[in-house]
This record gives C-alpha cells, structure tokens and sequence, in this order.
C-alpha cells in the first residue's frame, strides 16, 4: 500500500497506508472513487483487489487479519523480501 | 461494546440538509421520501437469513454461494441489483476453525438489501475502530467468546463489495426445515458479532 495521505477523496483506510499486504483476490474493475468523488467526467476505471494484511504488521500484535478494498493505484508492488 | 452510541445529532444534520435542499427547490420531500422507500423495499434480514438456510441445507447453493454470490441469489428470489447499479457480493463462511466480522472503517457500507439499515453501534467509531484492531476483545463484549486457535479475518468493505457471513449451522438442527433454519439466523450472525 503506498503511503501518504493524498488531497481529496480517497478510499483507502489510513491504517494500511505504508503497509505491505498480500492480494487474495481481484474483484473485478471500478470507476476510482477519488475521480468520481472530485466531479471527472470520465473516471479512470482500475482493478479492485482484496489485500490481506496481519494484525502482527498493523498493530504489533494479534493472530488476526484484516482484508481491505483497494484500487490498483493506491497499492505498489513490493518484493518477497519486503522492499 | 457500550451499546451507548446514538445517531442521533447525524439525523439531526440530515435532516437540516434535507430542509435546506426542499426549501431552495432542489428535491421534494416527496421525493426523497419515495426514494428511500423504493431503496428499503424490501430490504431485512429476513433475506441474509433465507440465504444461509439455503446454504445450509441445499450443498450446491452452498458451494455456488462462496464461488459467486451474485450468480447465486436469484436461486432464492434475491439479488443485489435493488441500488444505484448491481454491487458485488462476497459471502465468507465462518468453520469450526475460522471466523469472519464485517466492518466499514471509513464510513458505514452494508448489504442493506441482504440484512435491513445497520445497527447504529455498527457505525459508530467505537466498533469501526476497535474491530480491525482487537476483533477477539470486541466480539467477547458482544458476547462471542472464540476458542484461542480460531483465525479471525476483519473484512473492511472499503471498496464496492458488500460482505454478508454464511453462520455455522446450529448443533441440534439436523431435523430441521429451511424455513425453520432460516428463523434461527440473526442479523449479528451474518455480520459476524454473533454465533447463530
């Protein structure tokens, strides 16, 4: 998930912003929120995918995960080693 | 959780927004009033509690259910087409082994056409902050307490999906009808904060 906190609307969570997550699943392909909310007449249209993260790399503790939502724009790919 | 949350002064401030917009001619209070019956016609939990009877008895609804909700809702009369446009559907189902909770952390999204308006503690900050954190600690508040070994997943309807959680049948049901199962499924069960 990139980090930062862009101006504007924007759908993803603060608390994953900077956080590396795991895809599980692609949902299919929506107009970007962030577009449709600032009034563009033809929103980009992107991916939508369910990312995993652990409760370990949010908080710093629990055995739990959470899934969260997010467009294609708002996540970059990180290697297998975490860089 | 408190159970103390109110939506009150919300209501308060929509209210004020919907007199300002009846009284500067943009929407009707006829309209608006229409507009939010056509979107709560029939919406209840009453449908998300037919889908899970279904689940439970019909193997292959069960199995198309997981694969593709959408796909599968008009084998039970129901579909997600009652909004704007269609919305996605995914329905995670809790095991002996794993459990799953919903939540929106930015705002309130929720199958209301599956499951009725939210509980007001569902949008309250309290719930959406703690559960993606402490999900264990706030389903015990709730009165769920889960065995140490069970995987919980929080799903964050952050997107244009809508969740809804297929229930563990209940122990003692095997003689059970469809419509007798579907009476013993609660709106927590299929948000996830309670155990059916």
């Amino acid at each position: 998930m990139r980090p930062g906190d862009p101006a504007g609307h924007n759908r993803a969570p603060r608390y994953v912003r900077g956080q590396v997550g795991r895809i599980v699943e692609c949902q299919g392909s929506w107009e970007l929120a962030d577009e449709v909310a600032a009034g563009v007449a033809e929103p980009r249209v992107e991916p939508v995918y369910t990312v995993a993260f652990t409760a370990g790399d949010l908080w710093g503790e629990g055995g739990h995960q959470v899934t969260v939502d997010l467009w294609e724009s708002y996540i970059e790919r990180v290697r297998e080693d975490g860089t | 959780m408190s159970g103390e949350h109110t939506s009150a002064p919300v209501a308060a401030r929509v209210r004020r927004l919907e007199e300002r917009l009846i009284e500067a001619g943009v929407v009707a209070q006829e309209q608006l009033d229409a507009s939010l019956a056509a979107m709560l016609k029939g919406a209840s939990p009453v449908n998300g509690a037919r889908i899970a009877a279904r689940a439970w008895t019909d193997e292959g609804f069960r199995e198309r259910l997981l694969t593709d909700a959408n796909a599968a809702l008009p084998e039970v009369g129901l579909s997600m087409a009652g909004g704007i446009q269609e919305q996605r559907l995914k329905v995670v189902e809790n095991t002996a082994t794993t459990h799953h909770v919903l939540v929106c952390t930015l705002c309130s999204c929720y199958p209301v056409g599956l499951l009725g308006p939210s509980p007001s503690w569902y949008k309250s900050e309290a719930y959406r902050s703690r559960v993606v954190r402490e999900p264990r600690a706030v389903l015990a508040e709730f009165g769920l307490v889960l065995p140490d070994d069970t995987a919980i997943t929080v799903w964050d309807s952050s997107a244009e999906s809508r969740y809804m959680v297929l229930p563990r049948r209940p122990a003692g049901t095997a003689g059970y009808s469809e419509p007798e199962l579907a009476a013993l499924v609660t709106r927590e069960g299929l948000i996830g904060t309670a155990a059916v």
